[in-house]
């Protein structure tokens, strides 16, 4: 329960669990075997179980609420503990940035539908606008790739304002045929596209800051180098990490309680002044600008993007993991992102069947926990206040 | 308390002959009535006769079919319910609509919009002076919350789906209450309750509205004892119409009124 006034939560519980999750995910991610993959899912599904039996998930719970200033260095740390683990793997590191470009990405789309509650089945396409919007760039400007990144952001954000008037204007499951339409549109649109590679594709520039050049292995010493999808999770690592500062930021503040009031109830908050447009608009632009930047930086780590990272399956894993984590709260956005991503890429035999995967996964979480893996908890503007 | 106010020389609130119907339903016919300022005015009368729906006009939920709204000498008629709200009415609804998973804090602080500064520049990176701003509200929630029920004052973060009938209401009174409106609106604020909860939620409004220099009250009620306690006048509505206005002793002595009860019930 609450703290009392002076009583911090230990630290401890956070710690073991980010550990605990850690030591897990290098071993899920080291082990080769299928066997062995099963084994341990079986295993981590009945300690999860047997912690939750245990009250040791609800201490963590508590831990991470009252100790977020030391929760926010030690999960990155983790990261960066993984990394140094898998240095010389590409293959994991470039499925460890992805899981977290695709965690930025579900950030916004929290945004539009956790929090305003903006249906938005079009998430792929976004993700898409900011992968195109690198690959013309890099291509064609001498445009800092800071700058590209943003563009691809500013870019999703745009072309979301196209979208805009008719999903405002239409109502719930209406607006969410209208981001369908859009992502089978965008992808059609390319395909027929030969500016934008048509079919086939473009090839996208790495990822290069101020000369750093993330194509580059880094070379530690004369034998030990460290593999370039380093850089890759670094940079994804930082672009997440803004994500979710931004995420909380705005939770944290009357736009979150705006976002929730016309989500909750138009009517009541339309009787209190609410334009309610003016806040699902908000949350579908700001939405839109972290997918695309996410895209933005995904396109120049694949290096080649075609039209079919895109389509309405891509859009469906990224709500899918929405309503798995915890639909509003960052945290589940991280543990569903990694589950979603990850689990198909070690477990070959269900690769053909992961749509199948997720549908089961959406249906049991919406039957048996409608709030998701990790329910959002309620707002807390300054964690730790307490009334004078 | 009875202060009698016949002839109504600037009214708060005033409509003329304003109607409403849906379909086939007159839900309003003509109706034509002033609020005097800082009265308490009950409005009653059997079930489905308009009584809600002319709080949804008004609020401007449902469009007037005819007639006119006058608010504070300007007309309102027109008006979408957020700018009946920035004029300054506020209401409550017959059925709860709370945001069930806010915190009673969060739920008040929906009430507050107009007086909370909404930029995205100053929600997001001038947080200094979000917290001065955070705080105010908290402490004025806070203290609005205690005329209601001292205790509950102490568990503002917590949800509200967790909470009775009663608290629920009296958020809902809190939530309309904490921009000051001048005017409030109460649709069935007892609704659910016990008798001895009533009597409390009553005096409290009282409590509330002496303390508020200037608010008027239209209050929904079916406990005929609470409208001869807290009202100052009555106006009765019947399939839409209002068939009798006045004190509650002249409206209960009328006889369409207690055919209009006794025909329905
Ligand atoms: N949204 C609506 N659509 C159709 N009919 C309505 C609507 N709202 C109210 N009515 C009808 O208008 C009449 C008055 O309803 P209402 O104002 O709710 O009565 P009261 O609040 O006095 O019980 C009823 O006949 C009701 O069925
Ligand atoms: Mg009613």
């Amino acid at each position: 329960m609450q703290p009392k006034t002076g009583e911090r939560p230990s630290l401890w519980p956070g710690l073991l669990g980010i550990a605990g999750v850690a030591v897990y995910l290098i071993v899920f991610l080291m082990i080769e075997s299928q066997v062995g993959v099963a084994v341990l899912l079986v295993g981590g599904a009945a300690a999860v179980v047997l912690a939750a039996r245990f009250g040791a998930l609800e201490r963590m719970r508590t831990s991470f609420a009252g100790r977020e200033g030391s929760m926010d260095i030690a999960v990155p740390a983790a990261v960066l503990a993984l990394v140094l683990v898998f240095h010389q793997d590409h293959f994991t590191l470039l499925l460890v940035a992805t899981v977290m470009i695709f965690m930025t990405a579900s950030l916004g789309l929290t945004v539009q539908f956790g929090f305003a509650g903006v249906l938005n089945f079009a998430g792929a396409a976004f993700l898409g606008i900011g992968c195109y919007t690198a690959a013309v760039l890099t291509k064609n400007t001498g445009l800092s790739h800071l700058l590209v990144i943003l563009a691809g952001g500013v870019m999703a954000a745009l072309i979301g304002g196209l979208l805009l008037y008719p999903v405002l204007r239409t109502r719930g499951h209406y607006s969410a045929v209208i981001t369908i339409a859009f992502t089978l549109l965008f992808k059609t649109f390319l395909e027929v596209n030969d500016a934008l590679g048509g079919p086939q594709g473009l090839r996208v520039d790495g990822l290069n800051l101020f000369g750093w050049a993330f194509n580059d292995n880094i070379a530690l010493t004369e034998t030990v180098e460290l593999s370039f999808y380093t850089n890759y999770v670094l940079a994804s690592l930082v672009l997440v990490c803004l994500g979710f500062a931004f995420l909380r930021r705005l939770d944290r503040s009357w736009i979150g309680l705006n976002m929730d009031a016309v989500r909750l109830d138009e009517t009541a908050s339309a009787c209190f002044g609410y334009n309610i447009s003016r806040w699902q608009i908000t949350a579908f632009t700001v939405g839109n600008f972290l997918i695309g930047m996410a895209g933005a930086l995904y396109a120049m780590m694949l290096g080649f993007i075609a039209p079919t990272n895109f389509t309405f399956g891509d859009s469906l894993i990224l709500v899918s993991i929405v309503l798995l984590g915890g639909i509003g709260n960052p945290w589940g956005i991280a543990v569903a992102t990694t589950i979603v991503i990850v689990l198909p890429e070690k477990l070959q035999m269900i690769q053909e069947y992961r749509f199948l995967l997720y549908a089961a996964m959406v249906i049991l979480i919406l039957l048996f926990r409608p709030r998701g893996l990790l329910p959002r908890p309620l707002r807390a503007y300054f964690p730790g206040w307490q009334p004078k | 308390m009875a202060a009698q106010v016949s002839a109504v020389p600037e009214p708060v609130l005033a409509t003329r002959e304003l109607g409403k119907r849906f379909g086939g339903v007159v839900a309003l016919e003509a109706l034509t009535l002033a609020v005097a300022p800082n009265e308490i005015l009950g409005l009653i009368g059997p079930n489905g006769s308009g009584k809600t729906t002319f709080f949804n006009v008004v609020t401007g939920i449902y469009p007037a079919d005819g007639g006119a709204v006058t608010f504070d000498g300007r007309d309102i008629t027109r008006l979408a319910p957020q700018g009946v709200y920035r004029a300054g009415i506020a209401r409550t609804f017959q059925r709860s609509r709370l945001s069930l998973p806010l915190s009673i804090f969060d739920n008040i602080m929906v009430g507050n919009h107009k007086r909370l500064t909404q930029g995205l520049w100053f929600n997001l990176f001038r947080r200094r002076a979000f917290r001065r701003e955070f705080e105010e509200s908290y402490a004025r929630a806070r203290e609005l919350v205690a005329v209601f029920d001292p205790p509950l004052a102490d568990r503002m973060f917590e949800a509200v789906e967790g909470l009775p009938m009663i608290d629920r209401r009296r958020i809902e009174i809190c939530r309309a209450l904490i921009s000051r409106p001048k005017l409030l609106l109460l649709d069935e604020p007892s609704a659910g309750m016990t008798h001895d909860e009533t009597t409390q939620l009553m005096d409290d409004i009282l409590q509330v509205k002496d303390s508020l220099a200037d608010l008027t009250i239209i209050i929904i009620e079916h406990e005929m004892g609470v409208i001869e306690r807290i009202t100052d006048r009555c106006a009765v509505l019947n399939f839409g119409r209002k068939i009798c206005e006045g004190s509650y002793q002249e409206v209960a002595a009328d006889p369409l009124v207690q055919e209009a009860y006794l025909g329905l019930e």
